[in-house]
């Protein structure tokens, strides 16, 4: 005999008694670890939402890369390299680059660890009057863009015009009556129309595009360029025009750097402010989901300690119904010679045997209650991620405290009756 | 002094509660002695004070003014714990209600004093017991499913448990057939033949009749003998 047998027979007996303790206590438990384990899922799913949103974001952000890749080649590069020689001048009243410079600073540069800039197409430009047929044009001649050594090859914004070929702007294609594949002459030199370009509303309307190595010979400029054309890179600072001149010139001294007017500028912004959106986007779904989580947590601070206090009151009342009960009993065990505290023991021994086995049905219950409700994505396995063993100690602590300390005042009472006073009453 | 055979000596016993407004002495200087092998009926009319009496010779109630003595300790003196402990091995109790615990069987129910003291060979003891009484066949039935002399015989077999020195009976025949009642009174009678001494307060007359020594009790006083011949009679 022993008092744990003891008090194991006393619940088999009492078995109503027992139920509705262990059912407070697995209603305690149940609902803190539910709480735990949807707050849990909660972030458990905003984590994964966010993550979604920021691939989504990265997914956007590549396309946005990619449209602006195509508007930029609409709008053509932003950076122009002029010869020192080049009068500004004269550059902007007339559009025309008469100055020139050798083809090898195109090379010097690409070789360069220049940060500033990037796709780099050197170019030959001449206003002349196409003899054939009689009509003036600008004459540029590129051969693709010089990739820079030292990054990664990027995707070139204007192809290289093939030796033989042509490409027409839109005026120029609409006037002579052009299309592509017509063969025609240039300077007593045969190309064929290999494209056509819409209309532009610049003076690529009226330009006529061959192979550089050609346009050079045409214009008796071996080895020179009027220009380099280059796209700035979206790393440079504030006052990034002055960075690039400042970069450049230690490339290629003399050299004079244009940007190309406000369409770059625009892009520019445009490229932020679109990133910028993402981000926002971002923290405010981020935001918002913390926002939820929070509201949740300030819920279950309320409702957890309502629902473990209600329980606690009620494990009490039924110890403090099981004390008066057992009057006799108790009575009889004093008169027998057991010590006060092991009366008191009866009591509180019995309550946690209750506790623990209520934290085991409980946590088992919040946590399916977690699975369930907590409406994790099909990726996540719910059972995995939402078991906690820290959760499981915790409710095999917390739940024979809850009940030990609900009972403490019953078992003293138990504990302190006087046996003289139930034996005479019995 | 005590006696060489004394197990019990009380001495000037009292002990009075409050009713209301009022004071009701229920026991009032009691003085006696019980010697070993001796079995004292001590009889009296309901409200007359026996039950406290016994209550106090148990350690459960502190008297008033006066002195109780078990083999020449005081109970009274002693811890709570200590008297507690005193209790599970110098007194054994039966009480007209039985007390048994309601869940327990009946080798379990007199098995109990083992919690008090951790007895080795408990449950061999406990069977000697059962055996005795003849309960074996009732050993895994639970008090509700005895008799009233059965559940009587399992309460002597707790009371009996730790050999005590001194067995307190209160009405032990009070709920029992005269066939359950003499074999409760013969066990009382074997107990105080083995040496220990039995103080049963009672107003059966069956009862008292197998006591070696009755005492009368009339508002907390014992009754001087020729009045207690009266009361045996009446």
């Amino acid at each position: 005999m022993s008092l744990f047998r003891l008090i194991i027979q006393e619940m088999q007996h009492r078995k109503i008694n027992f139920l509705l303790g262990l059912v407070s206590v697995v209603i305690a438990v149940a609902c803190l670890i539910a709480a735990l384990t949807l707050l849990q899922a909660d972030e458990i799913q905003t984590t994964f939402i966010l993550e979604k949103k920021a691939e989504e974001v990265k997914e956007a952000g590549n396309q946005l890369e990619d449209a602006m890749r195509k508007i930029t080649k609409g709008l053509g590069f932003n950076i122009l390299i002029l010869p020192a020689n080049q009068d500004l001048n004269e550059f902007h009243l007339t559009g025309i680059v008469a100055g020139t410079m050798p083809e090898t600073n195109v090379k010097t540069l690409a070789e360069s660890k220049i940060v500033t800039v990037n796709h780099l197409l050197p170019m030959v430009a001449k206003k002349i009057t196409w003899p054939e047929k009689k009509c003036d044009v600008i004459l540029t001649g590129t051969r693709g863009e010089v990739p820079i050594l030292h990054r990664a090859l990027k995707k070139p914004l204007q192809q290289q015009v093939p030796k033989g070929s042509m490409v027409l702007g839109h005026q120029i294609q609409q006037k002579l009556g052009l299309s592509k594949g017509d063969e025609v002459q240039l300077l007593g030199k045969k190309f064929k129309v290999t494209q056509t370009y819409p209309e532009r509303g610049t003076a690529d309307d009226s330009t006529v595009w061959i192979n550089l190595e050609e346009a050079q010979e045409l214009l008796g400029m071996q080895n020179l360029v009027n220009a380099i054309l280059a796209l700035e890179c979206n790393c440079a600072a504030e006052d990034r025009v002055a960075q690039i001149r400042d970069e450049i010139s230690k490339i290629l001294p003399g050299t004079q750097i244009i940007e190309r007017g406000p369409p770059a500028l625009a892009r520019a912004e445009a490229r932020n402010q679109a990133h910028a959106s993402a981000v926002a986007s971002l923290e405010q779904e981020k935001a918002s989901r913390i926002q939820m989580i929070e509201r949740h947590a300030d819920f279950a601070a309320v409702l957890v300690p309502l629902v473990v206090l209600g329980c606690g009151a009620w494990i009490g009342f039924l110890s403090l119904e099981n004390v008066r009960r057992r009057a006799a009993e108790i009575g009889v065990l004093r008169a027998i010679g057991l010590r006060s505290t092991q009366v008191f023991g009866i009591f509180i021994i019995k309550a946690f045997v209750i506790g623990v086995i209520g934290a085991l049905i409980g946590y088992f219950l919040g946590y399916g209650i977690g699975i369930i409700w907590g409406n994790l994505p099909e990726s996540v396995n719910p059972e995995e991620a939402l078991f906690s063993g820290r959760w499981l100690l915790l409710s095999l602590i917390f739940a024979p405290v809850l009940a030990s300390l609900s009972s403490w005042i019953p078992a003293l009472l138990a504990a302190r009756q006087d046996p003289a006073t139930i034996l005479q009453e019995g | 002094m005590i006696g060489k055979n004394m197990l019990l000596e009380l001495v000037e016993l009292s002990k009075s509660y409050k009713s209301g407004s009022k004071r009701v002495q229920a026991v009032d200087g009691i003085s006696l002695t019980v010697d070993a092998g001796e079995f004292l009926a001590i009889k009296g009319a309901s409200g007359c004070g026996k039950s406290t009496l016994l209550l106090m010779v148990g350690g459960l109630l502190s008297p008033d003014s006066g002195q109780v003595l078990i083999e020449g300790t005081d109970p009274y003196a002693l811890s709570s714990d200590q008297r507690a402990r005193f209790r599970s091995t110098h007194l054994g109790f039966v009480f007209q209600q039985f007390h048994l615990v309601p869940y327990l069987n009946v080798l379990d129910n007199v098995l109990i004093p083992a919690l008090a003291t951790n007895r080795s060979q408990a449950k061999a003891r406990a069977n000697e017991l059962i055996s005795h009484f003849g309960l074996e066949h009732r050993l895994h039935h639970t008090p509700a499913e005895l008799s009233t002399g059965e559940k009587q015989r399992v309460a002597l077999a707790r009371a009996l448990f730790h050999q005590p020195k001194v067995l307190l009976a209160d009405e032990p025949t009070g709920n029992l057939d005269s066939e359950n009642s003499e074999i409760v009174l013969n066990a009382l009678n074997q107990f105080a033949k083995d040496g220990g001494c039995v103080l049963m307060v009672t107003h059966d007359d069956q009862a008292v009749k197998s006591a070696q020594r009755v005492l009368g009790i009339k508002e907390g006083r014992l009754m001087p003998e020729t009045e207690t011949e009266v009361l045996i009679k009446s």
